[in-house]
């Protein structure tokens, strides 16, 4: 089991448009998460990730080996080598002997080089199976010098897909939101980060709560409730620019936005017509279509994979259960039954799994339902879970949980194994997002 | 127990007398608060309400003496109305019992002064998901406005908003503070 706690600031650059007076520029790093590694899963495979050898001078701060290990740790899915422990330092082919690494238990090797020519960093780098004593992956990739943390996720990204034949993640972003409080005044911040939680900057600082950040299927936008007019309305935001528009502005609730796989409309909850419904908007053109019709509360909306049919949450039963709509307009399938409470269902991308949160006794967790046979699983030990999220290769799972009377965010691999926590360097950290895998 | 419920039936008749006697003094009421918005449910939420209210004071105090009723009943309207906070139990939005009499003196002061407004506040506790939360307290708040309409104040008057449970009164995780946040709050404007 390793334990690792370190943390680093990155400068904020000041991207957004200022479209709105409470919106500050956040001067200082105040953003960052920090990462620690609470539990190893069993089943790791054990992977030496030897250092890079270098030619040329590399920029200050983690190595790119270092972040590839980190990385591979935070998955739960490999055990990685302390270095030294490893017997040579091979950077290529004929340096490899796979017998020592035999000797050493491991099952995969990966070695590489680094050259730097003007700002750009260059890595070539292989994997080699030890048992086989084949190499499975050779390449190369590279980026600016300011960015080896892009290349360190790209390169994990690889090895990950290589393995596991599942995408790696490691390049994805996590949208959430941070919640300050000093004396009367409460600061709400809708942060982008890594999944690692390094490279936080702020998009949005506001006295107001700002909930339920929700990406675009391209990764460039971000929907997102803000109360900063004094009640809710539902935002779309590029990232790129800091361009904001409200997407949803009708009186009384505009809420619980989610994405078309498409990304041209938004399944959106609002209260206009009475009560909570759920609806879909189509972005360009504004026209927008009720989907449910009840007196009961339907909320929290979100396609299912297909991309035809949605899951969303309503009370129409007593209590806030999970109901599927196979085709848009069709009658709605109530599909979890395991206790009072289940509400916010993710379904993952294959279709196989939807992960909610879960009243059990007096306890909040979360949990997953196979849709192949409907069985219902508690895949969280933590009791005061919320807000799932599903990694885009459905084999990790973020959600918000309390530590000490404070929110952090926690990450399990999908059936609950492995763990890391990411809490704020102060204040609360709560409804996690995890970013789509943009090519 | 019959002699109670004709002793309430009594007091209800005359709370509309007073309800009426009041509107009397020239303020129109805002018709577009009537209409479709007032479901059934409240509709018996309504009476109950009278049923309750004042009973007991009223049958043993007597009509002999007209003003010194209305005085003390002003009195205690106006004591009822220093309650503006309205507790709920966990994932509903019925009105509790003891919340009643206070609602029915709050819609009658919002009848007789018909430009006062109010924000109606919708809070949860802060188990549960947050888009949940967030309609559970606009239910909330929604509930108090259509029983407040439903006992005599106008549409226009009352506006809901929800934060769900992004205001807590009371930080903290316990059973107390939880009970403390399930609420809604009335903000006169």
């Amino acid at each position: 089991m390793t334990h690792n706690a370190y943390r680093q600031g990155f400068p904020f650059a000041t991207a957004l448009t200022a479209l709105v007076l409470f919106m500050l520029v956040a001067g200082s790093a105040r953003a960052e998460l920090l990462i620690r590694i609470t539990e190893g899963a069993d089943a790791a495979l054990p992977i030496a990730v030897v250092p890079f050898a270098e030619s040329g001078a590399m920029p200050a701060g983690d190595k790119v080996s270092s972040i590839v290990q980190a990385d591979l740790t935070m998955s739960g899915e490999f055990r990685p080598l302390d270095p030294s422990k490893m017997l040579s330092l091979p950077s290529q082919r004929s340096e490899v002997y796979f017998r020592d690494w035999r000797l050493l238990g491991q099952r995969y090797v990966l070695v590489g080089q680094l050259n730097r020519t003007g700002e750009r960093v260059e890595a070539r780098y292989e994997l080699f199976d030890v048992n086989r004593e084949e190499r499975i992956l050779g390449e190369t990739a590279g980026a600016s010098a300011n960015n080896v943390r892009t290349l360190a996720h790209h390169i994990s990204d690889r090895v990950y897909e290589a393995i596991t034949g599942d995408p790696g993640v490691f390049s994805t972003k996590l949208a959430y939101i941070t919640l300050n409080r000093t004396g009367d005044e409460t600061r709400y911040r809708l942060q982008v980060s890594d999944v690692d939680g390094k490279r936080a900057r702020v998009r949005l600082e506001s006295r107001e709560p700002i909930l339920s950040p929700a990406w675009s299927p391209d990764g460039k936008q971000l929907a997102y409730v803000s109360f900063e007019t004094g009640k809710p309305v539902v935002f779309t935001h590029e990232l790129a620019t800091g361009e904001r528009k409200k997407a949803a502005d009708f009186p009384g609730l505009n809420s619980a936005p989610a994405w078309s796989p498409d990304g041209k409309s938004l399944l959106l909850t609002l209260s206009k017509d009475g009560n909570a419904e759920i609806y879909r908007l189509e972005i360009a053109s504004g026209n927008l279509t009720r989907l449910t019709n009840h007196w009961a509360i339907d909320t929290e909306g979100v396609w299912d994979h297909t991309g035809r049919g949605i899951f969303y949450t309503s009370d129409r039963s007593g209590g806030p259960q999970i109901y599927h709509m196979e085709r848009l307009g069709a009658e709605p399938k109530r599909i979890t039954f395991g206790s009072r409470y289940n509400a916010r269902a993710r379904p993952d991308a294959k279709g196989e799994y939807v992960y909610y949160v879960h009243q059990r006794n007096r306890a909040f967790h979360i949990a997953r339902i196979n849709l192949k046979n409907g069985e219902e699983s508690v895949i969280t030990r933590t009791e005061s879970d919320e807000s799932p999220s599903v990694s885009p290769n459905g084999r990790m799972l973020i959600y918000a949980t309390q530590q000490n009377g404070t929110s952090v965010l926690t990450v399990v691999s999908a059936n609950g194994g492995a763990a890391y926590s990411l809490p704020a360097a102060d204040g609360d950290v709560r409804e996690p997002a995890w970013g789509p895998i943009v090519r | 127990m019959k002699f109670s419920v004709q002793s309430k039936a009594f007091a209800m008749l005359l709370s509309v007398g007073l309800v009426a006697g009041c509107s009397s003094t020239g303020d129109t009421m805002d018709e577009e608060g009537y209409g479709s918005d007032v479901a059934p449910l409240d509709q018996d939420g309504g009476s109950t309400v009278y049923s309750g209210a004042d009973g007991d004071d009223v049958s043993s105090s007597g009509l002999s003496d007209d003003q010194r009723q209305a005085a003390q009943q002003q009195a205690e309207q106006e004591a009822l109305r220093n309650i503006t906070v309205f507790y709920f139990d966990f994932d509903t939005s019925e009105i509790k019992q003891e919340a009643r009499d206070v609602l029915v003196a709050h819609a009658r002061y919002l009848a007789d002064n018909p430009r006062q407004n109010v924000r109606i506040e919708g809070h949860t506790d802060e188990r549960g998901t947050k888009e949940y939360n967030l309609a559970l307290g606009e239910r909330r708040a929604s509930a108090i406005q259509r029983f407040l309409i439903v006992n005599g104040a106008s549409r226009g008057q009352l506006e809901t908003i929800s934060y769900g449970e992004e205001k807590p009164a009371v930080r903290g995780s316990s059973e107390s503070a939880w009970a403390q946040n399930r609420r809604v709050e009335l903000v006169f404007q």
